[in-house]
Order: C-alpha cells, then structure tokens, then sequence
C-alpha cells in the first residue's frame, strides 16, 4: 500500500501566533537557539490503488480545494513508500 | 404572504435558535434547513447561523462548506438570494468564496467573548439598510478563529469600493478595539453585489432588551432584509 503525505502550513507572510507561543516556550523549557517556530499539518493519505499520476493529479486536487486554504495557506504532496 | 427566512443548522450550529427567534420577532418565518438537505425550501434569503460546524476539525467552516445544502445556498446567493453569515456563518462564506479572505485564529490564541462596538461602514447592503453609515452598535463577539485576512489587493478592492460593512471599535477607554488582530479593524464584509454579508459578532444575541447587551441594536439586520425582499 501506498501513502501520500500532504504537508500544509501557513504561508511565509501569514503571521502565525500557535507557533510564535510555541518558540518563546522552548526557551524556558531549556531549548536554546530556536529562531522562529511554524506549526502546520500532517495529512497521510493511504491509496487503495497504485500511486499513479492520475492518483496523485486527484490528492492534489483535494489538497488544493479541500485540505489547504489556498488563500492562507500553502501545500505540498508527496509519496511514502510503505511495506 | 410572509417573508420566509432559511436557517441552516450544521452539526455543530449552536446559535440556530437564536436566529429564527430574531427572524420571528421582527415578523418573518423562520424556516430551519437541514444541511444534508439540497432543498431550501422556497425561502426568501438565508442566515449561516454562529456555532462550530463539523467541530470546525480540519479549519472553521471547511466541511460544511462541501454540505449539500451549502451547494444550493452558492448557487442562489450568486442569483441575488440574501445571505447572511454570523461568525461560524462567516467562516462558512469565506471557505464557500463567497466572500473574500480567509479567516485565522485570534492572535492572542484566547477564545474572546464580550460585548463587542461596532461602526456601520456600509448601510447598502441586503442586510445593513436600517443602519446609518457611522451610526455606533454594541452586540456580542464570541469565537476564536475571527482574524479576517485577505491579500493586500483584495483589501484595496474591498476598502475602495466600500464592502467593508462593519469595523470593530473600542467599548471603553481601557478596552482594545480589535478583538483579534483583523486586518482594518474588518468585523463584517459584503459582496460585491450586497447580497452576501458576514460578520464575527452576533447581532441575533442582540434582539431583545432582557438579554445579551441589554440593547437591541442587532433588530436592524433582520428588519433591513425584511424590508428589502417586501420592496423587491
């Protein structure tokens, strides 16, 4: 089986405040260093078919009109080979 | 005959009720849709009620908007049908495209619920016609995703051609205007057209002097639809 991960996040000008609490936490909780924290979403698709163009033209599709706002946010699809 | 004015209720609507009772007090028939339902049910104009539709999973408004109900509202808000969204509602008519932007959670990450002023911007609109451009209203704001956000063009479009309808204001002198970092102090928008309204706060919370702010200044929505679809 196959399965195809859709990763979106906000895009670069939208200000992000779930991210901005968790950079100023990690400070205190002993994580130096950390510059600037974004946090987006995760999806893990799995297909029951084979991972196809015609597959994959469709999880965009979803991913565009369903998954992602495009007006706020961005995304990008791409394969997982599974056992 | 009486003016019918659909409701829908989402799983997740919480302030459905709310709206048919105000439809009902200004003397409309208030008509309750079903969102798995195409039908509308030969209603005049319709109200996207306040709530967290489909538990708001993925983002607010995103799964009810895909609703078969919500199939036949885009349809008839396109031919000129009068809509209106309330918070949820709102959320619902930014995901549908109906109306422009995008909504985001509060930049202070808190759910907020006060009493909420408001500026009247436009007093064109289907649903904003018993208000008077400047005039000063007060109902309820509650939610956590009302950061209205849009890209610059298209807050130049809606700013130059007056479909900002509502901006937030402060209620006292220790109190922030803004209640979640909205572009423009934006509290409700309109198409193009008019027909399409949205707003964060709750003007059907604000209908009777008992309850909510104690005023009533959130009538005029339902009264100005009512008037415009008895003159049309």
């Amino acid at each position: 089986m196959a399965r195809v991960v859709v990763d979106v996040m906000l895009k670069p000008e939208i200000l992000d405040p779930q991210g901005q609490a968790v950079q100023r936490a990690l400070p205190r909780l002993g994580f130096a260093g950390i510059a600037d924290v974004r946090q987006g979403k995760r999806f893990e698709l799995e297909l029951e078919g084979p991972v196809d163009d015609a597959a994959l033209a469709r999880i965009r599709e979803a991913a565009e009109t369903f998954l992602a706002n495009t007006v706020i946010e961005d995304f990008t699809v791409r394969v997982e080979e599974t056992s | 005959m009486t003016t019918r004015v659909g409701v829908v209720t989402f799983p997740g609507s919480l302030d459905d009720r709310d709206a048919q009772r105000a439809i009902r007090l200004v003397g409309a028939e208030p008509v309750a849709l079903w969102h798995r339902d195409k039908d509308l049910h030969q209603v005049d104009a319709v109200v996207l009620p306040g709530g967290f539709s489909y538990g708001d999973y993925l983002r607010a408004g995103a799964i009810s908007r895909f609703s078969p109900v919500m199939a036949t509202i885009i349809e008839q808000a396109k031919l000129g049908m009068p809509v209106l969204g309330i918070c949820n509602g709102f959320q619902v008519l930014t995901e549908s495209h109906l109306l422009p932007g995008a909504m985001l959670r509060n930049n202070h990450l808190h759910f907020i619920c006060r009493d909420q002023k408001l500026r009247v911007e436009n007093a064109s609109t289907a649903w904003t016609t018993d208000y008077q451009v400047g005039q000063e209203i007060s109902v309820p704001l509650k939610n956590m995703d009302g950061r209205y956000t849009a890209d610059a063009r298209t807050i130049d479009e809606l700013e130059s051609e007056g479909r900002v309808v509502f901006r937030y204001l402060a209620g006292g002198p220790n109190e922030v205007a803004n209640p979640n970092g909205s572009i423009n102090d934006i509290a409700g928008i309109t198409n193009a057209a008019g027909n399409v309204v949205g707003l964060m706060p709750h003007p059907e919370h604000a209908v009777e002097p008992l309850i909510g702010t104690g005023k009533t200044d959130g009538l005029g929505f339902f009264t100005s639809v009512l008037k415009q679809l008895v003159s049309s």
